[in-house]
This record gives C-alpha cells, sequence and structure tokens, in this order.
C-alpha cells in the first residue's frame, strides 16, 4: 500500500514536472522571462502574455518551450543580446523582440543559440536589430517563419539576418529577412536546408555560402539585394527552383558562384540582373531548366572554371546571353533555347540545324574596354558580330551549342 | 508658310510612296504581332529596325523630294513670299507625312493588339518619339544637302553617305577611338560621343529603356549619373532637339544666299 502511494506521488511529481505551464505577465506573480525561466523546470512551458518586458541578457539553460500570447514585445533597449540559448530542446515561439545592442567587438543577436541541439526557433518577428538569430555550433534545429526587419545603412556597423556558425543540419524555413547585411549567412555549416525564404533589400548578399556543403536551398526569392546571393568555397551545394531578381548594380550579381565544386544549379529564375550567374573557379556544376531573363549578363565566366555543364536552359532578352574573357573553354552548351538564335530546323525536329554561339564579339570587347558597352544595339557592333559568329577569331572555337532548341522550353 | 507647309504635305499625301512607307511599317507591326503576339518583344525589334531605316527613308525621301519639287520651287521664288518659309514649307511638309507615316502604320496594329491596357504604353512612346526625331533630322539633313548641291547625283550620294556615316562608320571609329585609348578615363568622351550623333543619340534613349541592368554594370560614376538617372533622358533629348535645330537654322541661312 505505502509503496504504491509511493509511487503515485511519484508519478504525479514527475507528471506535473513535465507539464507544468508558468505564466509571464505584467499583472502575475512572475513579471519577467528571466525571472520565469529561473523559476521553471527543464521541460516546462513559459506562457508570456501580451505586453512589454524590458529585458536583455536572457540566459535560457534548461529545455524550456517559451510561447509568447498576442506577440509580447521584448525590448533589449539596445543594451547587448536578448536571448541565450545554452541548452538542448528549447523552443521559442512567438515572440515580438526589438532593439538588440550594436557592438564593434562582440556580435550581438536577438536570438543566440549556443552549442545546442534539437531547438525551435519559429513564429518570432525581430526589429531594430543587429544580429537577428544566430546558431553558433548548434545543430539539428529548425528556424521557421520568423519575421526579421532591419533597418542597416552600412556593411561596418550592421548583422547578419540568420547567421550560422559550424552549426549543421538545420533547416531555415518561410523566414523573411529584408534590410540586413547578409539576409541568411552559413559558414562553416553543413546539411542544412533553406526553403521558401524571402530574403530582399539587404545591404550585401540575400543569402551567403562560406566553406559549408552538402546544403540545399529551395524555392526562395532573393530580390533587390546589395550583391545578390554568394555562394563561395563550398562543395555539393543544391540550388533549386529559386528566384533571383533585380540584383543592379556594378558588382551586383544573382548569383556569384566562387570556388564552387560539384553543384547542382536547376530549376531557378534569374530576372533582371546586372549579371545573373558570376562564375569564378568553379568546377563540375549542372546548370538545368534555368530561366534568364533580362538580366545584362545572363552569365560570365571569370575563368578557372572547368567542366560545367549548361543543360535545357532558357537564355531570354539578355543583353549578353555570355561572356568568357579567355579563349580557353573546358564547359558544354547542350540543347538550350537562345531568343537570339538566328537558325532554322528544317527537319522539324525541333533542334536547330545550325549551332549557336552564344558569345559575342562584342562581350569580348565590352570586357576588355568597359566604356563600349554605351556601343550596344549599334548596327556596326551587329555587323562585326556577325563576322565574328561566321569565323570565330577572339572567343573560344569551341564554344558553341550544337543543339539549340528552337522553342522555349517548358518542364 | 504654312499654306506652302499644306501644299507639300497634300502632295506627298496623294503621293505613292508615302502609301508604300506607312504600309510597311504597318505590315512589319503586324507581322511582329501576329508572329509572337507580345507587345514588349515587338517593339525591341521595332527599335532595331527604326534607328537603321528612319534615318536612311528620311535622307532619301528629303532629298527626292527637294530635287523633284525644284520647278514649284522656282515658281514660288517668283512670287513676293520669304524665301525662308517657301524652304521651310517644304520640308516640314515631307518630315511631317512621313512622320505620320511612321505613327499611324506602328500605332493602328499596335493598338488593335491592346497597346492601350498594357504598361509598356511609355516605351512605345519613346519610340514613336525617337522615329519623328529621327525623321526630322534626317530630312532637315537632306534638305540642306540638297541646297548646297545642285548635281542631283552628288546631292543624292551626299545624303546616302551622311546615313551611312551616322549608322555604322561613326560608331567604327568611335568603338576603335575608345579601344585605342582604353588607358584614359574614356565615360566623358564616350557620352559626348554619342551626343554627336543622333542615331547613337536615339539609340541612347532606347538602351535607357533595355538594356539599363548592363549599363549599370559599368563602374564610371559618370555614366552612373547618366543612366541611374532621368538626367540622361533630359539630356538626350535636350540634344535631339539641338540636332533639328542646327539644319533647320542652316535651310534658313543657306536659302536666303543662295542664288538661283
Amino acid at each position: 500500500m505505502r509503496a504504491k502511494l509511493v509511487l503515485w506521488v511519484l508519478i504525479f511529481m514527475t507528471y506535473s514536472g513535465i507539464s507544468q505551464t508558468i505564466e509571464v505577465c505584467s499583472t502575475c506573480r512572475i513579471t519577467s522571462l528571466s525571472q520565469g525561466i529561473a523559476m521553471a523546470n527543464p521541460k516546462d512551458t513559459i506562457v508570456v502574455k501580451k505586453g512589454t518586458y524590458l529585458e536583455h541578457n536572457i540566459k535560457i539553460d534548461k529545455p524550456l518551450v517559451i510561447v509568447g500570447n498576442d506577440y509580447p514585445v521584448i525590448d533589449g533597449q539596445f543594451k547587448g543580446e536578448v536571448m541565450t540559448i545554452i541548452s538542448d530542446g528549447v523552443t521559442i515561439d512567438g515572440l515580438f523582440i526589438i532593439n538588440v545592442g550594436t557592438s564593434y567587438t562582440e556580435d550581438y543577436a536577438a536570438i543566440r543559440v549556443k552549442k545546442s541541439k534539437n531547438f525551435v526557433i519559429q513564429n518570432v518577428v525581430l526589429e531594430k536589430l543587429f544580429f537577428g538569430i544566430y546558431l553558433e555550433k548548434s545543430s539539428y534545429g529548425k528556424v521557421y517563419h520568423n519575421k526579421i526587419v532591419g533597418d542597416a545603412k552600412e556593411e561596418y556597423n550592421s548583422g547578419n539576418g540568420i547567421q550560422l556558425w559550424y552549426s549543421n543540419h538545420i533547416e531555415i524555413e518561410h523566414n523573411y529577412v529584408v534590410h540586413v547585411r547578409d539576409g541568411i549567412y552559413l559558414e562553416f555549416s553543413d546539411d542544412c536546408l533553406i526553403k521558401n525564404n524571402v530574403s530582399s533589400m539587404n545591404l550585401r548578399y540575400g543569402l551567403h555560402f562560406m566553406f559549408s556543403n552538402n546544403d540545399i536551398y529551395k524555392n526562395n526569392t532573393f530580390e533587390n539585394n546589395g550583391a545578390g546571393v554568394a555562394v563561395m568555397f563550398s562543395k555539393k551545394i543544391k540550388m533549386l527552383n529559386n528566384i533571383f531578381r533585380e540584383n543592379w548594380g556594378t558588382a551586383s550579381y544573382g548569383l556569384l558562384l566562387k570556388e564552387i565544386n560539384d553543384a547542382e544549379i536547376i530549376g531557378n529564375t534569374f530576372e533582371e540582373n546586372t549579371i545573373g550567374i558570376n562564375i569564378e573557379g568553379s568546377n563540375r556544376i549542372v546548370y538545368k531548366h534555368n530561366n534568364f531573363i533580362k538580366n545584362g549578363w545572363a552569365i560570365k565566366v571569370r575563368g578557372a572554371t572547368y567542366s560545367n555543364h549548361f543543360i535545357e536552359n532558357n537564355f531570354l532578352y539578355n543583353s549578353f546571353d555570355l561572356a568568357y574573357n579567355s579563349k580557353v573553354n573546358d564547359n558544354s552548351f547542350d540543347m538550350n533555347f537562345w531568343s537570339n538564335y538566328t537558325g532554322y530546323d528544317l527537319n522539324k525536329d525541333g533542334i536547330g540545324d545550325v549551332p549557336h554561339r552564344p558569345i559575342k564579339l562584342f562581350s569580348y570587347i565590352v570586357n576588355k574596354t568597359p566604356e563600349t558597352i554605351i556601343l550596344l544595339r549599334s548596327l556596326f557592333i551587329d555587323v562585326i558580330d556577325f563576322s565574328e559568329k561566321v569565323s570565330p577569331v577572339f572567343t573560344p572555337d569551341n564554344l558553341v551549342d550544337k543543339k539549340p532548341i528552337i522553342k522555349r522550353i517548358a518542364w | 508658310m504654312l499654306k506652302i507647309l499644306k501644299y507639300s504635305f497634300f502632295d506627298l499625301m496623294r503621293s505613292r510612296w508615302s502609301y508604300v512607307y506607312f504600309s510597311f511599317y504597318l505590315l512589319l507591326s503586324f507581322v511582329l504581332l501576329f508572329l509572337n503576339n507580345d507587345l514588349s518583344k515587338a517593339i525591341i525589334t521595332l527599335m532595331n529596325v527604326i534607328i537603321v531605316l528612319v534615318p536612311l527613308i528620311g535622307s532619301i525621301f528629303g532629298i527626292m523630294y527637294y530635287y523633284n519639287s525644284r520647278e514649284f520651287t522656282e515658281l514660288l521664288l517668283a512670287q513676293p513670299l520669304k524665301r525662308s518659309s517657301i524652304f521651310l514649307g517644304q520640308y516640314l511638309g515631307v518630315a511631317l507625312s512621313l512622320s505620320m507615316s511612321l505613327v499611324l502604320g506602328l500605332g493602328i496594329p499596335f493598338g488593335f493588339y491592346g497597346l492601350f491596357k498594357s504598361n509598356i504604353i511609355w516605351d512605345f512612346a519613346l519610340l514613336l518619339i525617337t522615329g519623328t526625331f529621327l525623321t526630322l533630322i534626317f530630312s532637315a539633313l537632306a534638305f540642306s544637302m540638297g541646297l548646297n548641291n545642285e548635281n542631283k547625283i552628288k546631292g543624292f550620294g551626299y545624303a546616302i553617305l551622311l546615313w551611312l556615316f551616322m549608322a555604322i562608320i561613326y560608331d567604327g571609329v568611335f568603338l576603335m577611338s575608345l579601344i585605342m585609348f582604353e588607358d584614359y578615363p574614356l565615360d566623358k568622351l564616350s557620352l559626348v560621343g554619342i551626343m554627336l550623333n543622333p542615331i547613337d543619340l536615339s539609340r541612347t534613349l532606347i538602351l535607357l529603356t533595355l538594356d539599363i541592368s548592363a549599363l549599370l554594370g559599368y563602374t564610371g560614376a559618370v555614366f552612373k549619373q547618366f543612366f541611374g538617372t532621368n538626367l540622361g533622358l533630359l539630356i538626350s533629348f535636350a540634344m535631339l532637339s539641338v540636332w533639328v535645330v542646327v539644319p533647320i537654322w542652316r535651310i534658313t541661312y543657306k536659302s536666303k544666299k543662295k542664288d538661283f
């Protein structure tokens, strides 16, 4: 009998330990989030009611679920970091965090996850921030449906929206990041999935990869960023069905590839960028089913770029489809649609009978003397382009699409 | 002057060539629109056609009309009329009838294909404006060529040569000089270079609407100011107007002095 009672008590205690809910509001017993965290047991839920909480340096050191009701405001008063997670299994849901401190020596973040696993950060709104969500040596987490609105003016005193540093297996999904330095930044982070995000009007890059391998990003929209999207020094990245739009400027790209190997770039749309894709030192990349629409340069190849395959892409009304800065070519172009293809298809198999040379002499001239861009679409330029097309002298002579498609490719 | 303008204008309206010119544009734009049904793509093609063809037709028509109406001119000169109004009237008659063929020939098909409901109406307006400007400029140049040369063959030759120079040779020389002096800062020079050629000037106007993303790829600050703001548009239009005014002034000046 006594043993049974002890058992019941034990069960009750553990049960209450799991499901205990702590409420935080201005009129409750507990009036601040840090107080609530201090009082909570592991696996408790803290419900933060609507209101404004002037708090910073909130440390979450046990597995908790922190839920905001109607977006309570956590105001960091520009005093430093707002929340730091140093425990596994933390969930943060529905908070509105503002006024993160700015520092030139430390990267203060609205929410920092430090050496933790299995965290979820969702439905969070961040404004007036330095760094937004900073994941540091953390893995197996989820960053879902957050809205990050910065007010970055200069690169040197602004931070990134979502930053990953040595963090693996992270899912970043349905976030909206605007007006920060880099929208999403990955450094030394492998096996991450970045999906359905919108990253626009950022000072530098919409998405930025450094030394991160085996990552996938798909269905994202990158628009109007200072320098587009940069993928650098990374291997085996999959870039699928993203939209890169209106990245205009002298050093602006839809997508910048630098030292990228074995990547797949499939189903993306590059529209009205100064340079659609800028490729530098990148090897064994497959470009398939991409749309290049009305870019200044659809693809600019800078050098040390080998074994890239461009298959079944649409090149539509770009000022230049392709630019090379050398005569060497080891990349292949096959079965693409080129809107300025002038050949014909007599046997009606959908493939042009005359090979297409996507590179124009003029793009070579512009590369050497940039001011000549002003002669674009001149009749004289058309004449010399035509003569170069007939017998290539300055441009790589093996650079041809032998099977240009006659109609725009749909997939 | 208005009366002479009216006579010249209606004379040309009755002529076969106006109809040919008109129906050429009508057919061209109908075919373009029929083939791809995409208004903005048709506009790009037409822009390429217009900057080459309009100056050519303008010069040939202008010089042809000048020489053909010589007897009429001599008759008019015997009357108590101002010389400048005789020649200006004739010139405006030619230029306006050509512009009208252009505007109607392009406008009607695009109107049919729903131009007024689309958002590219500004691009199309730009197309018509540059076309009209080029007509005005090149027929004025042709008229002053005619006033300079009694010999028909010479006059024709010069007019066609002028077109060839402006449309092709100038750009060749321009390109070569840019490549030759590539070690120097060239952005101001290249902007001045386009100002001096009305065909290049209209081409720039077209670039501003079509290839702005490529143009912004170049690092020069002057370029950026010119292409990135409305300044480029304003300056281009101002220069085009100068290009109209100068040959017309030359026509009046020449016609006053010329001995018939």
